[in-house]
């Protein structure tokens, strides 16, 4: 079960701000949710390789061909901030 | 020819329609256009003004609906989330790209699950569709409003996406077809992700034929997705009336022992397998031991690789940005801002299963119990040539019925999500009505046995002889039903 501490790291490492109702609310929905996955513990998987991918295909190799990328106006015409040429963020210590 | 009589074509009718001249391209679009830009379902999220330029090819001046999460160039791709409100990306989906080198015109773009999460499209940013069977009901998702808008003919087909049963289930509860190919089919470059090792675009249509039509033109192997691999042999245009020799394996862990499973949705599933006896199929009760928990490693996975995915919504390069003091509160807060409650709670649950110290207890067992459902399939098609199951356990549910209670509503996933996890194509074909409503009848096959799939589903349409046309006539229209009399296979 999935106390509200276990919430709020989860939350931090997901870099997801939470309301106290929504911490409250996600530590049942949380707990529910794990209970009922909970059910593979009954399996037996000794020896089972996890599934990589579901087709059986070998490498996937294509020629390495210099293509052209987007413009960078047109990328940054979607940027919500932009500074000299890049996207513009605040400081990490502000 | 009015404009009632051109939507009542099937995609294939009005190809044919068109190629002799008794139908134009602009009729056919305007016609569309007005029935899309006019509905009340809240299919669509935008509906271009006028059809784009159209190249010449098979499916040319046929319009096509497409779900919100395809990026299409300059036109808004949001996947029906807040925090990609207004976005309208520089470049197209390969998928796209294919249709309109097909000659296809885009429609519009269609409502969903915010990024496809979800059984009902009530987590859309932009508000519920409606089913156009009950308007009180949900249409299922997450490819609600593709699904909405093909059974109520505001549109001629639909392209979507399946994870879990985001094509299969929606289809079903609005008595259209949909089918989910073989993982790898369909390129997901410029789809925006959800769960990248589930997620496979797929047709939504009418009938069989157009499944077959659509999904022919959206296969390819491209170099932008190295998982994309195509299909070893073209998709043909279905034309079985009969199953004889087809041998169909009917699980009980996905039928009779199914929990939540209605009675109702039962004694439909029961009518379509005479009607496969009656056609020729032998049937047999066998055993997918690992499929009931397919469900549990699923809400694992998907969330997993979600969690993982959705990290660049950060407020950055592009879509919703909130005021941050620092950075990290840039990010934590665009996000609690821009992210809806179901989006929220998987990201957190895929990010539990991956962190320090629960990984192999969740991921890492989830992978193996993967490995475990594929090796049922793979099994059991050596004895079966499909396994049959109900689409979903339930018809159409009220809206807001559900959306309280998120393991009740992960449970109508319960028998798609296995063919997901498995990688394996599986078509929805409508299968009759309980209470009034749509239920839907499941033919999975092996690794790239799409046309022998749509054969099977073909000659069974033919034996069911559904009649959508109550969708239909009631619409998303506020005007007059279709006049009687019009060609197609709607009943009209």
């Amino acid at each position: 079960m999935i106390d509200r501490e276990q919430v709020l790291h989860v939350a931090r490492l997901a870099r997801l701000e939470l309301t106290d109702e929504e911490v409250a609310r996600m530590a049942g929905e949380l707990s529910d949710v794990l209970g009922h996955i909970e059910r593979i513990d009954q399996l037996d998987l000794e020896g089972v390789a996890p599934t990589t991918h579901v087709v059986d295909v070998p490498n996937a190799l294509r020629a390495d061909e210099p293509a052209p990328s987007l413009p960078r106006e047109v990328v940054l015409e979607r940027a919500p901030a932009v500074e000299a040429d890049g996207f513009s963020v605040p400081s990490p210590q502000a | 020819m009015t404009a009632t009589d051109a939507v009542a074509f099937t995609a294939a009718q009005a190809v044919d329609a068109l190629a002799r001249g008794d139908l134009s391209a602009g009729e056919l679009f305007a016609a569309y256009r007005e029935r899309a830009a006019g509905e009340e379902l809240n299919a669509f999220t935008w509906v271009a003004e006028e059809a784009p330029a159209v190249q010449d090819g098979p499916l040319k001046g046929v319009p096509v609906a497409v779900k919100d999460l395809f990026c299409t160039r300059g036109v808004p791709s949001q996947s029906g989330s807040r925090i990609l409100e207004g976005y309208r990306p520089p470049y197209t989906a390969t998928v796209v790209e294919n249709l309109e080198r097909a000659g296809t015109t885009l429609l519009g773009k269609t409502n969903q699950d915010e990024f496809a999460m979800g059984s009902s499209n009530e987590n859309s940013a932009f508000g519920p569709v409606l089913n156009p069977w009950d308007r009180g009901r949900v249409p299922g998702g997450s490819s609600g409003g593709s699904a909405a808008a093909v059974a109520a003919g505001l549109t001629p087909w639909a392209i979507a996406t399946d994870t879990g049963g985001s094509i299969r289930q929606p289809a079903a509860l609005c008595g259209i077809v949909g089918m989910k190919p073989t993982y790898g089919a369909v390129s997901r470059y410029g789809m925006i992700a959800f769960a990248s090792s589930l997620d496979q675009a797929g047709p939504l249509t009418r009938d069989v034929t157009d499944a077959a039509l659509l999904l022919g033109h959206m296969v390819s192997r491209d170099p932008r997705d190295s998982t994309s691999i195509g299909l070893p042999e073209a998709i043909r245009l279905p034309d079985a009336r009969r199953l004889d020799g087809i041998r169909l394996g009917v699980p009980e862990e996905l039928s009779g022992e199914a929990e939540g499973i209605e009675p109702g949705v039962m004694e439909a599933f029961e009518a379509t397998l005479r009607v496969a006896q009656e056609l020729g199929a032998s049937l047999e009760t066998m055993r997918l031991p690992h499929a009931e928990h397919g469900l549990s490693a699923y809400y694992v996975l998907a969330p997993a690789e979600a969690s993982s995915n959705l990290a660049r919504y950060d407020g950055v390069r592009y879509g919703l940005r909130s005021d941050g003091s620092d950075l990290v509160s840039l990010y934590t807060q665009t996000r609690h801002d821009g992210f809806g409650p179901e989006v929220k709670r998987r990201i957190m649950l895929g990010t539990y299963a991956l962190s320090s110290g629960y990984y192999d207890a969740y991921y890492g067992r989830a992978q193996k119990v993967r490995t475990k459902i594929a090796q049922d399939f793979h099994e059991a098609f050596e004895r079966f040539d499909f396994v049959v199951t109900p689409t979903a356990p339930t018809v159409a549910f009220g809206l807001g019925t559900k959306v309280h209670d998120p393991l009740a509503m992960y449970l109508n996933d319960y028998c798609t999500v296995p063919m997901s996890l498995a990688g394996t194509p599986a078509i929805s074909i409508p299968n009759g009505l309980s209470e009034g409503l749509p239920t839907g009848f499941q033919i999975a096959g092996p690794a790239f046995s799409e046309n022998a799939i749509l054969d099977a589903a073909h000659a069974l349409e033919g034996a069911i002889g559904f009649d959508g046309s109550r969708a239909f006539s009631r619409g998303g229209m506020p005007s007059t039903p279709p006049e009687r009399g019009a060609p197609g296979p709607l009943g009209l």
